[in-house]
């Protein structure tokens, strides 16, 4: 009875913290400006399918993607069991499932065993990757530190939590095998699991009764115990990829990646100078707020872009695919992505305890990213392409570009003149319009 | 004088007449020593298949491209519009230009700002001309045994998808494509996007076209095709750091093909 308390207290608990924390920054991705991104539904489906569920994109580096899949596979299918054992935390019934679904039953444990295992080596492997082996884009300078610790923790957690499978599935058989299981009365001999049946008895063979029944009640708090852990850590970590991956591919940027968004705010302001009807000293209109042009901040960016940034697990594809990268420059478009992550963090809390007008006169362009990253970028799209769950750090370099350029006319020289010739000209160069045509008849 | 036949839109017009299609230049098209040859051959190509076509001439003005890349989204809207309602002044319905990133800009970015057009990368319009019997190819063997790599523009490639065009036309040459290493999808930029190409490169340890350049050399290419004025600037300029200006050669798409049709002029 005490067990059911405390496993009734702990659900609500971790439920309860783990959605207070979701909707902590839900509020902060709604702080970013809008975005209609609910046209062309059986599209965005289809993306959402391929792209997360089907983890299309993760392919295009094979020996990764096969481990991930390994993870990804045990995690999705490890949640039936979980409902088990849920089940039995509430009732107390073991192992509900195995009556109502016989042979199948056997098969879908031995199946999430295998898979368990697979997940096993392949976190495994994760961790040589990133502490041993040093893979470049798992050990760059912005994974210093807390990035870091942030990865290996969850692989260690990862690697608990299937600990306490085996243990509660290994303890279990032995037990059954001796007729003291409590789940008994479906028979006896061997539960049959493909891991267990001879794991368990390799392990905990020849161990008393109460041995067996304490250990099988350690794997099975301890599976517990990781889950609302792991759920609850979820929100502080890269690791949220795992749900926000889902609703980020679903709003996908359907459109041609070479197209960059049009402002129309500015679309107005150019309308008015070349209609010659306009009058230049009409009135806003009513309730129209002045906006920023281009990204200051985190809440001159879009909502979609700001969950881009809680989307990101760091996996570092875009940064290693990144020419300017590549060739030594500071931009790191990984890096983008986790500065706006964390300044909107900060800003969230900010707001939330000090009001909507909160400023703590920081900034995302300035304090977080600096001018040399965002002029190092050459807008080639390789980052977007390489990201398996479709983020864009080009259209937030673009928007910061903006703001320096519109706000803050803060230009680099040789970009000052290519604008100028443009304007006067029609050109990038200086070279005369009424030129253009020369080459027609030159040799 | 060159024997290119070159109207204007305005000389159409006066004579009531219509292109079937726009020959949108560009500025480097227009100014850029290297690239003027590479609208040379695009204008051979089209006179050689007798394709109704005009050019805007001194009517013509930058796309806006790199003034909205460099974060000056009033110069490009500016830009823009100007340019819509001179294409709009003349009807223009199809486009081609042998600029990726004026193509990329007329064909996304112009219809928000209500301009529409039918936009075609000249390896595209080129592709047609050849399935449709309008183009074939007499002198392939000008680059027998020749290989040839294609090296991705960002804004024809990843931007918007398009890969096959390109290389389609190299394996109409009597040649073999070879691919390098980095291609397609996972193509290395040259490093001129963004408006890159019209300011010094943020400090690094390399430049972006010595390692797409090596990339190239790796190829064992005798040729790297180009299908942007701006590409085949970085590219050469690659080369050329490395000395091998003399061994492989950078060549626009338009430019294999008019001298595979080996045409007057």
């Amino acid at each position: 009875m005490v067990s059911i308390i405390v496993f009734a207290l702990l659900s609500i608990a971790g439920f309860s913290v783990f959605f207070w924390n979701v909707s902590k920054i839900r509020s902060n991705i709604f702080l970013g400006r809008d975005l209609d991104r609910t046209d062309r539904k059986a599209e965005r489906w289809k993306t959402m399918t391929l792209v997360a569920l089907g983890q299309k994109k993760m392919f295009t580096r094979p020996i990764p993607a096969l481990l991930h899949l390994c993870i990804y596979a045990a995690f999705v299918i490890t949640q039936i069991e979980l409902i088990e054992i849920i089940v039995d935390g509430i009732t107390h019934e073991h192992r509900i499932f195995r009556e109502a679904l016989g042979g199948f039953y056997t098969f879908m444990i031995s199946f999430i065993e295998i898979l368990s295992v697979l997940a096993l080596v392949a976190t495994v492997i994760f961790l040589i990757r990133r502490n041993v082996v040093k893979v470049k884009r798992l050990t760059m300078d912005e994974m210093k530190g807390w990035p870091k610790r942030d990865a290996n923790l969850i692989l260690i957690m990862e690697i608990i939590l299937v600990s306490c499978i085996f243990t509660m599935n290994g303890a279990d058989e032995v037990l059954y095998q001796k007729g003291m299981s409590h789940a008994a009365y479906l028979g006896d001999g061997s539960m049959s699991f493909s891991i267990s049946s001879w794991l368990g008895p390799l392990l905990f063979g020849g161990m008393e009764t109460d041995t067996l029944n304490f250990l099988e009640r350690v794997g099975w708090w301890g599976h517990v115990i990781m889950v609302f852990s792991f759920l609850n850590y979820l929100p502080y970590s890269k690791h949220f990829h795992i749900i926000l991956a889902f609703p980020n591919t679903y709003y996908s940027n359907l459109e041609a990646k070479g197209r960059m968004t049009n402002m129309e705010s500015v679309t107005n302001e150019v309308k008015l100078m070349m209609d010659p009807n306009a009058d230049p000293y009409a009135a806003a209109p009513e309730g129209a707020e002045p906006q920023r042009f281009g990204a200051k901040d985190v809440q001159d960016l879009t909502w979609k872009n700001l969950l881009d940034a809680y989307t990101c697990t760091e996996c570092g594809r875009c940064t290693s695919s990144c020419p300017a990268n590549q060739t030594g420059k500071l931009l790191s478009p990984r890096k983008i992505m986790m500065d706006t992550r964390d300044r909107l963090t900060e800003v969230g809390d900010g707001i939330r305890k000090n009001g909507k007008d909160f400023s703590d006169g920081k900034s995302l362009l300035g304090d977080y990213i600096t001018e040399e990253e965002i002029w190092a970028c050459t807008s080639c799209n390789a980052c977007l392409q390489e990201c398996p769950v479709n983020i864009d750090p080009l259209s937030i370099i673009i928007d910061l570009r903006r703001f320096l350029v519109m706000e803050e006319s803060k230009v680099p020289t040789e970009l000052a003149g290519m604008l100028t010739n443009i304007e006067n000209n029609g050109a990038p160069w200086q070279f005369s319009q009424t030129d253009r045509l020369n080459w027609k008849d030159e040799a | 004088m060159s024997n290119l036949k070159v109207p204007t839109m305005a000389e159409m017009l006066a004579e009531g007449k219509v292109p079937d299609i726009l020959f949108w230049v560009g500025c480097a098209g227009s100014f850029d020593d290297r690239a003027k040859k590479i609208t040379k051959a695009i204008v051979k190509i089209l006179n050689h298949c007798e394709v109704s076509f005009a050019v805007l001439g001194t009517e013509e003005s930058c796309s806006g491209d790199p003034a909205k890349r460099a974060g000056n989204e009033f110069t490009f809207q500016m830009q823009a519009m100007m340019n819509i309602q001179v294409l709009d002044g003349y009807e223009v319905k199809r486009i081609v230009t042998g600029c990726p990133h004026c193509f990329n800009t007329l064909k996304n970015e112009y219809p928000e700002l209500g301009g529409n057009y039918e936009v075609l990368h000249h390896t595209q319009l080129i592709q047609d001309l050849i399935n449709t019997g309008k183009l074939a190819l007499q002198n392939g063997e000008t680059y027998k045994g020749k290989k040839i790599t294609f090296h991705d523009p960002c804004y024809l490639g990843r931007a918007n998808d398009i890969y096959e065009a390109p290389r389609s036309l190299i394996e109409k040459l009597d040649a073999e494509l070879v691919e390098m290493k980095r291609c397609k999808t996972n193509g290395l930029c040259c490093g001129a996007g963004g408006a890159q190409m019209f300011k010094e490169a943020e400090k690094g340890n390399k430049e972006i076209n010595v390692e797409r350049t090596e990339d190239a050399l790796e190829s064992k290419a005798d040729i790297i095709a180009t299908g942007c004025p701006f590409c085949n600037t970085m590219m050469t300029d690659g080369i050329k750091s490395f000395e091998k200006e003399d061994y492989i050669k950078v060549i626009d798409v338009a430019e294999l093909i008019a001298n595979a049709i080996d045409i007057e002029g």
